[in-house]
């Protein structure tokens, strides 16, 4: 039964009607009777078709390709006569498994039976059919005929098509980017043994040029970058890392003014570290240790919840005082103001001005021009 | 209305921003108090209406751009009240009395005016007191009636007056 096919009840091109019954034809898979009862029975020289008798859209088909043999069971007192048909293993016919009403049978032959008689002459014009072997001429058309194949089918098999040769540019691509990863291992290796090399010939070759170069590869990344293959993935790794963020960023920081975000740390340390690149999280996990180690730099959280790592040296009152210093000067600062003349963001700016309104230095107009702040009259005029 | 002499806080754009550092904000709130009581008392004001004090001169400044909003304006009179210069008249809080002089004050300036105008003993209309010829000079010329009666009421806790209600009139005699 798992043999059988929806199909549409249309003929294909070169398929010849052999011979029709109406009506009362029941389908049995092996022995049990199935769903498929009173319908009309069709053969064809390439299938049998049988169509439902309620709704006449309802078409299963079978491929005279899959029958071996057939036999009549004899018609006995009020039984409806009966052809069994049997079937060659569903495994010769792989592909074809879901296009049926039923997906596995334990049986390799169906039986139809004959309530309204007429199986005699079925008997007959099925097994010439099958003598005949016409399908076997007809596979040798649908192979020429299967490019010019249009409709659901064909238009499958394009998308098919398409997706292999996406798989193939796709698994060719990252073959390419493998490449460049070991082309990239020797590139840092090359700058190395430059890099070597000009410090062992300092002494000949002192043009300013070459020493400039030298700066630029060393500055070019991290040598030896921390990671966790080589410092584990606990505690330790992150004290190295720590170690390694405040040598690396120290003297950046200090350029900066003695503060930096964040997230301008994080970019820089993973330029500088090429290829080994950090999580956020390991980032941040790393600057929190940097307190405990008495680094030159540790983490700062301010009350809004932005994280900076700035300057140990560095004291929180001596910023908010250049801060208000900055507003007595101008009058009044917005943040935005304030980073253009620090030069540093407007994030870090406004934590100077909030710190320094913190320590009663200065006050807030918060109005619909934004928030501005001036210098502290409250405090400094009236007392 | 008389040139109001306005403290150099109306003219900082912060003092119409509810500052959250506390020490500056007790200074703010120390300001607005002042600044609200000599309003009041330069225009000779007892009450205060919400909706209209917000576009009053006194919470905006219209050449500044500057205003008070209104959850700040009921912060500083909540200030006020807590020290006995502001009485609520609703329970909405809409309207209330600003007492520039406590009741316990003006109390002691009526009975002061008595005293020195030889009224002692004797029963004066409430009418008398705040529109009468004799007291043009006074600072209490011109106080509204609920004030004046509960100014009086002090007085009577006192044992230094008595209100009297006679002919749809009412008085007050002092001892």
């Amino acid at each position: 039964m798992d043999r059988f096919e929806w199909c549409d009840g249309s003929f294909q091109s070169s398929e010849k009607l052999l011979f029709k019954i109406q009506s009362g034809v029941k389908l049995y898979d092996g022995d049990n009777v199935t769903n498929f009862v009173n319908g009309g029975l069709t053969l064809t020289n390439y299938r049998i078709l049988w169509q439902s008798e309620v709704s006449s859209r309802e078409y299963i088909s079978l491929q005279l390709q899959l029958v071996v043999f057939i036999e009549k069971e004899s018609s006995g007192w009020g039984r409806s006569g009966k052809i069994v048909v049997h079937l060659i293993e569903p495994s010769s016919r792989k592909g074809q498994t879901n296009k049926g009403p039923v997906q596995h049978s334990p049986f390799s032959f169906v039986k139809f039976t004959f309530k309204n008689g007429g199986e005699i002459d079925f008997y007959t014009q099925l097994n010439s059919a099958i003598e005949k072997r016409e399908w076997e001429q007809k596979l040798l058309l649908g192979k020429s005929e299967r490019k010019l194949r249009t409709g659901i089918v064909g238009i499958e098999r394009q998308i098919q098509e398409k997706q292999k040769e996406t798989d193939k540019s796709i698994s060719a691509a990252f073959k390419d980017l493998s490449k460049l990863m070991d082309m990239a291992k020797d590139m840092v290796s090359l700058s190395k043994t430059i890099a070597q090399k000009i410090q062992d010939q300092k002494g000949e070759i002192s043009e300013d040029e070459t020493i400039r170069f030298k700066s630029y590869l060393l500055s070019l990344g991290v040598s030896d970058p921390v990671t966790k293959d080589t410092h584990g993935t606990g505690d330790d790794y992150h004290k190295e890392l720590a170690k390694e963020l405040a040598n690396l960023m120290e003297k950046p920081i200090e350029e900066a003014g003695g503060i930096m975000p964040l997230s301008d740390i994080y970019c820089r340390v993973n330029r500088a570290r090429g290829l080994e690149l950090l999580s956020p999280e390991d980032l941040v996990n790393a600057c929190k240790v940097m307190e405990i180690l008495k680094l030159p730099v540790k983490l700062h959280i301010f009350d809004s919840g932005v994280m900076v790592l700035k300057l140990s040296s560095q004291d929180d009152s001596i910023l908010a005082q250049s801060a208000s210093v900055l507003v007595e000067e101008k009058e009044s600062l917005t943040s935005d103001e304030l980073s253009r003349i620090l030069g540093t963001s407007v994030v870090l700016a406004k934590e100077r001005l909030l710190s320094a309104e913190k320590s009663g230095f200065i006050c807030r107009d918060d109005s619909v021009e934004g928030l501005r702040f001036y210098k502290n009259r409250f405090l400094k005029e009236m007392s | 209305m008389a040139e109001f002499d306005w403290p150099w806080q109306y003219n900082f754009p912060p003092f119409f921003t509810l500052q959250p550092n506390l020490a500056t904000r007790e200074k703010q709130l120390e300001a607005w108090r002042h600044l609200i009581l000599e309003y009041h008392r330069a225009h000779k004001m007892h009450t205060l209406d919400i909706t209209e004090a917000q576009n009053s001169p006194l919470f905006y400044n219209k050449s500044l751009k500057r205003k008070l909003s209104v959850e700040t304006i009921f912060v500083v009179l909540e200030d006020l009240r807590k020290r006995g210069h502001l009485e609520w008249l609703d329970k909405q809080h809409q309207r209330c009395y600003v007492y520039w002089r406590t009741l316990e004050e003006w109390g002691k300036l009526i009975y002061k005016w008595a005293s020195k105008n030889g009224m002692v003993n004797t029963v004066c209309t409430l009418y008398e007191l705040t529109n009468g010829d004799d007291t043009r000079d006074e600072e209490f010329h011109g106080l509204e009636m609920d004030v004046l009666k509960k100014a009086l009421q002090a007085l009577e806790n006192e044992g230094r007056a008595e209100l009297i209600f006679f002919d749809e009139n009412e008085g007050v005699k002092f001892f």
